[in-house]
């Protein structure tokens, strides 16, 4: 069996097959991979007994549910007024010029995605930004190197088996 | 039932509880104009999303003004439902919904018939306050069905019909905010979604978002080219609704003027569709007939119940979800499909026109049959059976741009053979007449007696489940019925299950069958209509002196001259088709 069918069988398993179901569902699976392939939501659509449009229309409506490719680690910088008043676009022009890549996009070795999100609620500690499910904030373009490396040599050291 | 009192503009209304503000008004004849809002009464659909705000009032006491759709009666309530601030409101609503709309009306499709357009000419609005930007998606064309996902107002209509009467599920509303549009799954076209182009979406859509594919060019083409013959059948439902495109009251039968319009517009030959239906009952019906023989020899093998399989989307509709049912459907092709196999070996060789240059058109009351007209099991060297199926509505537009007077056309009568029919072939045009029609011919077939009535009325009815028992002389068949494919289903999973105790089963996909086919003129939500309709289906067939399929002396005459006998090999090879597995 593929392993995202199985992953999605054991989720419907935990949360049940309900509609109400499917929101956590979608969770789980982007927590492990990242992103919603066109598989999985047909793969979901199917244990839930759902049409896939629903499920694509679920997955597409929130912000944290991606559905296009993503790297192992996706930067989310905050876009909203106090951390662009504190200097966000310096920090996206940082992480810019480090990784190659706009914003929207994915380094080539799928290791680090870059996008922009909606308030983080850490206006007080702006800017701000997530790797994943980790909160860094009073982000200078210093600062935002070193994380960034440190990410990297994580990725080397410890291969594709460290999350 | 507990009953709840209040104020709508000073008048006292009561009302049961749990209604809605909007159902209490037009209770006591207060018209609080909607948008999104749609209720079809007897059929359990409605969709009220609340999603466009037109329907906003004011409520006593209340900071925010209320949409009446979906706010609930309560006690002592105090509603104004055209105060100043009401209607200002109600303007600055449609003016916002305007200012993403393409002022495309001089040339939209839906135009005259849009319930947006009425809205704005309703509320007087002669100027659009708010300048932005303006959504812009690509459209979609399929066989049947066009989206301009511009002119959509999100009133989630297509989403109701399609997700909770049809259970089809194709469209949704994908993304966020500015970029939210309804769509098939992964903003896939239509035509490789599993849509049925049932045509319900078209239907119901207040806008032009959704529309049918237009053919009426193509087939004032073939009628000016000197070199083709143009035939023409009509589906029974068409008589029963073309006469509300002329302003006619809902439930004028136009046949004649009907006939008489398409030799105005140049058919060489007018024929009914209803002579093909009383050809589908003779080989549907022996087909019942030899499934039911078998079962009742004791053949094991033997699958029932069988299902009819006039309506395409219905076809498409089980090769898509219940494709390890595909044998149980009749094999019968819909009668479109065998009156253009007829047309074009039989008529063609008597007229001795080559198949080439014989050109069939059919008039249909559905969008579906666009699709299943280009179906490529239905043509013979690239050459369909069908060259063009034009909707009620194309009909139309065709009968005004041949600057016909309609109403004051007097009637006409379809050309022979193939404009024969009996009462049987008319009543396909609701839901429960196939049915009907099967049962006058296979009683005569199996019991070798004359029934002794024609009117099964427990096969009648807008019930969107029905079920029947008749007697065929000592031996009960149980026969069921559903409209609207969610119906359907539900049919198909006890015939999975092994549940299922019927020995026949009549199913059409649109609520009260084809007359409310999605290419039928719109009925805006008004289910009064339907009845209308069904109600001139039912008179037709009265008035008409031959009412069993088996009957129609052309009928008899085809099976003398070309096909031998129903199943015969020719039959097998003009009149049947196979379905495939598409899931």
């Amino acid at each position: 069996m593929n392993p995202v069918s199985e992953l999605i069988k054991n989720l419907a398993d935990q949360n049940g097959r309900n509609r109400h179901s499917l929101l956590p569902i979608l969770q789980g699976v982007v927590e492990q991979e990242k992103y919603l392939s066109e598989y999985s939501m047909i793969e979901i659509a199917r244990e839930l007994d759902l049409p896939a449009s629903e499920v694509f229309g679920t997955a597409t409506f929130y912000s944290f549910l991606e559905y296009k490719k993503m790297g192992k680690y996706i930067i989310r910088v905050c876009k909203t007024i106090t951390c662009s008043m504190k200097g966000k676009n310096q920090i996206l022009l940082a992480i810019e010029d480090m990784l190659k890549i706009d914003v929207g996009e994915t380094t080539p070795d799928g290791v680090f995605s870059l996008l922009q999100t909606n308030c983080l609620g850490f206006c007080h500690k702006a800017p701000a930004m997530l790797v994943n499910n980790e909160v860094y904030t009073d982000m200078t373009p210093e600062k935002v190197r070193d994380i960034l490396s440190s990410y990297l040599k994580k990725q080397k050291e410890g291969g594709s088996h460290d999350n | 039932m507990e009953m709840i009192n209040l104020t709508i503009d000073h008048k006292p209304v009561v009302v049961r509880k749990g209604a809605t503000v909007l159902e209490a008004a037009s209770g006591i004849g207060i018209d609080i104009p909607t948008l999104c809002y749609m209720k079809l009464e007897d059929m359990n659909i409605e969709n009220k999303p609340g999603g466009c705000r037109v329907c906003v009032v004011e409520v006593k006491g209340r900071r925010n003004l209320a949409p009446a759709c979906c706010t609930e009666a309560s006690e002592g309530m105090e509603i104004s439902t055209h105060s100043i601030r009401v209607v200002n409101a109600r303007r600055t609503v449609v003016e916002l919904i305007l200012s993403d709309h393409p002022a495309d009306c001089l040339i939209c499709a839906k135009s005259g018939n849009c319930d947006l357009q009425d809205m704005a000419n309703h509320l007087g609005i002669r100027k659009i306050h708010y300048q932005g930007e303006h959504s812009m998606y690509r459209e979609d064309t399929s066989p049947a069905i066009i989206r301009e996902i511009n002119k959509c107002i999100m009133c989630r209509r297509c989403e109701t019909m399609c997700n909770d009467v049809q259970t089809i599920g194709v469209l949704s509303a994908v993304n966020r905010g500015f970029q939210a549009v309804v769509s098939p799954a992964f903003e896939m076209n239509l035509d490789h979604s599993v849509c049925t182009y049932c045509g319900q979406c078209v239907a119901v859509c207040p806008t032009g978002a959704l529309t049918e594919v237009d053919e009426t060019g193509a087939v004032i083409r073939a009628l000016s080219d000197p070199t083709k013959t143009v035939i023409v059948q009509t589906a029974p439902a068409v008589r029963a609704a073309l006469g509300e495109e002329f302003g006619m009251t809902a439930g004028t039968l136009v046949t004649g003027k009907m006939v008489a319009a398409l030799r105005r517009l140049g058919f060489d030959y007018v024929f009914d569709t209803d002579f093909a239906a009383d050809l589908t009952i003779l080989e549907e019906g022996t087909e019942l007939l030899n499934r039911l023989s078998a079962f009742m020899a004791g053949d094991q093998q033997v699958k029932l119940p069988i299902l009819t399989s006039c309506c395409p989307a219905w076809v498409k509709f089980f090769e898509h979800h219940f494709p390890e049912l595909k044998d149980i459907p009749s094999t019968a092709r819909s009668p479109q499909q065998m009156f253009g196999s007829i047309a074009k070996t039989y008529f063609a060789d008597k007229i001795k026109v080559k198949r080439e240059n014989l050109v069939v058109v059919s008039i249909m009351p559905c969008l579906a049959k666009k699709y299943e007209s280009s179906r490529p099991e239905f043509s013979v060297n690239g050459n369909p059976d069908v060259d063009y199926a034009l909707t009620t509505r194309e009909l139309a537009h065709l009968i005004n741009l041949g600057n016909i007077d309609f109403k004051s056309l007097q009637n006409e009568d379809f050309d022979a053979p193939m404009g024969e029919s009996t009462g049987a072939g008319v009543i396909f045009g609701t839901t429960g007449g196939v049915i009907e029609a099967a049962v006058r011919t296979a009683y005569e077939i199996f019991t070798g007696k004359q029934l002794p009535r024609l009117d099964f009325e427990e096969l009648r009815g807008m019930e969107g489940l029905r079920k029947a028992t008749i007697d065929f002389n000592g031996t009960p068949i149980n026969i069921g019925i559903a409209h609207g494919l969610g119906n359907a289903r539900k049919l198909l999973e006890e015939i999975q299950a092994g549940t299922s105790e019927f020995h026949a089963i009549e199913i059409m996909s649109c609520p009260g069958g084809c007359i409310g086919g999605g290419g039928q003129p719109y009925h805006h939500g008004d289910s009064e209509i339907l009845k209308k309709r069904q109600r001139a289906i039912y008179s037709e067939d009265q008035n008409k002196s031959i009412r069993k399929s088996h009957e129609n002396p052309y009928i008899t005459k085809l099976y003398e001259e070309f096909l031998g006998a129903p199943l015969s090999e020719k039959s097998h090879h003009l009149l049947h088709t196979k379905y495939f597995d598409r899931s």
